[in-house]
């Protein structure tokens, strides 16, 4: 394994975060933010409490994972697409680096990226309402995971985008809705009956569900459904990430 | 001298049909500089995206420093160091970040000295923390370069190092490249001015339709390929040639101010004082004589006109 290399690509990933801090970290906490001012404050407090927590506090784990997910994609579809569109590709390709060690350090880096904005979330989340951690450890396997997982997805997208507008297509058709519909706001038990059904379709559900047991111990499906869609999820991404290494798609001709 | 690279039978077939090689061979010898020239889409670019491992060869085999790039591809790339065509570089990122994480990505451990060596060499050193947005088309060539030596590379792969930059900025990069090899590095130039491949190279390849035409040291294409022409002012003009001079095969220039004679330097016997005697002969007064050699340029445009 190169590890300078990975290193290399890790910090000049990080190092991009600092020279954009405010875009990167200030925007998606004031954004979460707005989300506690309005849903927790303003709405939720005429809303009954949800499977006995109070409705501010419900939607904590939905908000991190709504953010930890949107972050972790378009910091690594971002990361790998910029070279591509500028040239600079050109370097990773002729460097003594393999596809793992370059996914290993762009990947990294955004997973570490969201993770650390989905902890100071978690922190700016204590100042507006009463969280609680029943299961420490669980919240952060989920968290981890999740991180790891759409940042992979992101990656992918970002090989995959020819311009700028592709990159912005799937987070904004397929994920935005997806996360949203996924039980961020409420508990699939609100549902009628047939959109229950639907929404068990929606990967999501599970991981905000599993996320949200972490906090509260309830959950929307079984903990371990959940834990092994994600495992499911982080898969196929890795399968998809080694097949667009080993036939070069789109990378190389 | 030993070959650093060698290429074999190298063919590339691109997903949409163009064969950009077919059966290229190459050896460059450690420590030359080597001008690759050829005219565009002669498969310059394609030949170094393959030794550098950017396009995967449909066909062929190359080594560098004995490594095959596809199977042993890491020794292989560590050895080279590349300078694209294209100013690709990242706009928001300082200078001395960029070299240091080129040298990182070929698994370098971090050397502060060396990289303020090689930006001072480029002369960088004082734009060091500046953004490369800010530089220059020039500096941007040099950050390049920078870049592609941060990891001490034993050959250095300059894909049109100069194109769009001024005479003066040509020169000292010139300079550049001559202290390089002087310290050891071997040097493949590809580049459409001949006129700097005729200062640099040692050698030169010709490179037509995906096909390597020839390779030969400079100077001995120079005197093989290359005519004399030596051009004869008359004291006044002559409106047709005198018969006794017909066999030189003159040409009239001028309105027949001067005549002017081609020659092979590479003959026993180029005809000069034969042809100079028999125009005195004839009655017609010298004004002055100039000789000329034909340029790489000329050579270069004959081979690819001839192959074609």
């Amino acid at each position: 394994m190169n590890w300078p290399a990975i290193l290399a690509i890790y910090r000049y990933e990080m190092a991009r975060t600092y020279r954009t801090l405010a875009q990167s970290v200030i925007s998606p906490v004031i954004s979460t933010s707005l989300y506690f001012v309005v849903f927790g404050a303003a709405i939720g407090s005429r809303i009954d409490s949800v499977e006995g927590v109070a409705y501010g506090a419900f939607i904590v784990p939905g908000l991190i994972m709504l953010t930890v997910i949107t972050q972790g994609i378009s910091n690594a579809s971002f990361a790998i697409y910029f070279p591509k569109f500028i040239g600079t590709i050109y370097e990773l390709l002729s460097a003594p680096v393999s596809f793992l060690e370059i996914v290993i350090g762009y990947v990294g880096a955004a997973a570490t990226k969201s993770l650390l904005i989905g902890l100071i979330i978690l922190g700016t989340a204590t100042f507006f309402v009463e969280v609680q951690i029943l299961h420490p450890v669980a919240m952060l396997v989920f968290l981890v995971l999740t991180c790891v997982s759409f940042s992979l997805f992101g990656f992918i997208i970002g090989i995959w985008a020819q311009n700028f507008e592709q990159l912005q297509l799937v987070p904004l058709l397929i994920i935005t809705p997806l996360v949203f519909l996924g039980g961020s706001f409420y508990s699939i038990s609100m549902l009628p009956p047939f959109w229950q059904t639907v929404t068990l379709f929606n990967p999501v559900v599970y991981l905000i569900s599993g996320f949200r047991w972490s906090f509260y111990g309830t959950a929307d499906v079984g903990i371990g459904l959940s834990l092994a869609m994600i495992a499911l999820f982080l898969g196929l991404c890795l399968g998809a990430t080694w097949w667009i290494f080993r036939t070069g798609w789109r990378i190389k001709s | 001298m030993d070959s650093i690279i060698s290429v074999r039978d190298l063919a590339k077939v691109y997903d949409n049909g163009f064969a950009a090689l077919s059966g290229a061979r190459l050896e460059i010898e450690e420590g030359e500089i080597l001008a690759l020239l050829g005219p565009n889409g002669a498969g310059k670019t394609t030949l170094i995206s393959i030794i550098c491992g950017l396009v995967t060869p449909t066909d062929g085999q190359v080594t560098v420093g004995g490594h095959d790039v596809v199977q042993d591809w890491r020794r292989a790339r560590s050895l080279i160091g590349l300078v694209p065509q294209e100013v690709a570089l990242e706009p928001f990122e300082k200078v001395i970040n960029t070299v240091r994480f080129s040298r990182g990505l070929f698994g370098r451990p971090a050397d502060p000295a060396r990289i303020e060596q090689v930006l001072r060499q480029l002369s960088l050193w004082e734009k060091r923390n500046e953004k490369i947005m800010s530089l220059s088309g020039g500096m941007k060539r040099r950050v390049l370069i920078a870049k592609a030596l941060a990891h001490d590379p034993q050959i250095l792969f300059l894909d049109e190092p100069t194109a769009g930059v001024d005479v003066e900025l040509r020169k000292e990069m010139w300079e550049v490249v001559r202290g390089l090899q002087d310290a050891g590095v071997t040097i493949l130039l590809t580049t459409h001015y001949i006129e700097e491949a005729e200062a640099m190279a040692d050698r030169v390849a010709v490179i037509n339709g995906g096909r390597i035409l020839l390779v030969e040291e400079k100077a001995a294409l120079m005197r093989r390929m290359g005519k004399r022409q030596m051009r004869i002012e008359l004291g006044t003009p002559v409106d047709r040639l005198p018969e006794s001079l017909a066999a030189y095969g003159l040409e009239r220039a001028d309105d027949g101010a001067a005549l002017v004679y081609t020659y092979d330097t590479a003959a026993d016997r180029t005809g000069i004082t034969r042809l100079l005697n028999d125009i005195q002969a004839a009655g017609l007064v010298l004004h002055d004589v100039q000789t000329r050699q034909s340029s790489l340029e000329e050579i270069f445009v004959d081979l690819v006109k001839e192959a074609s």
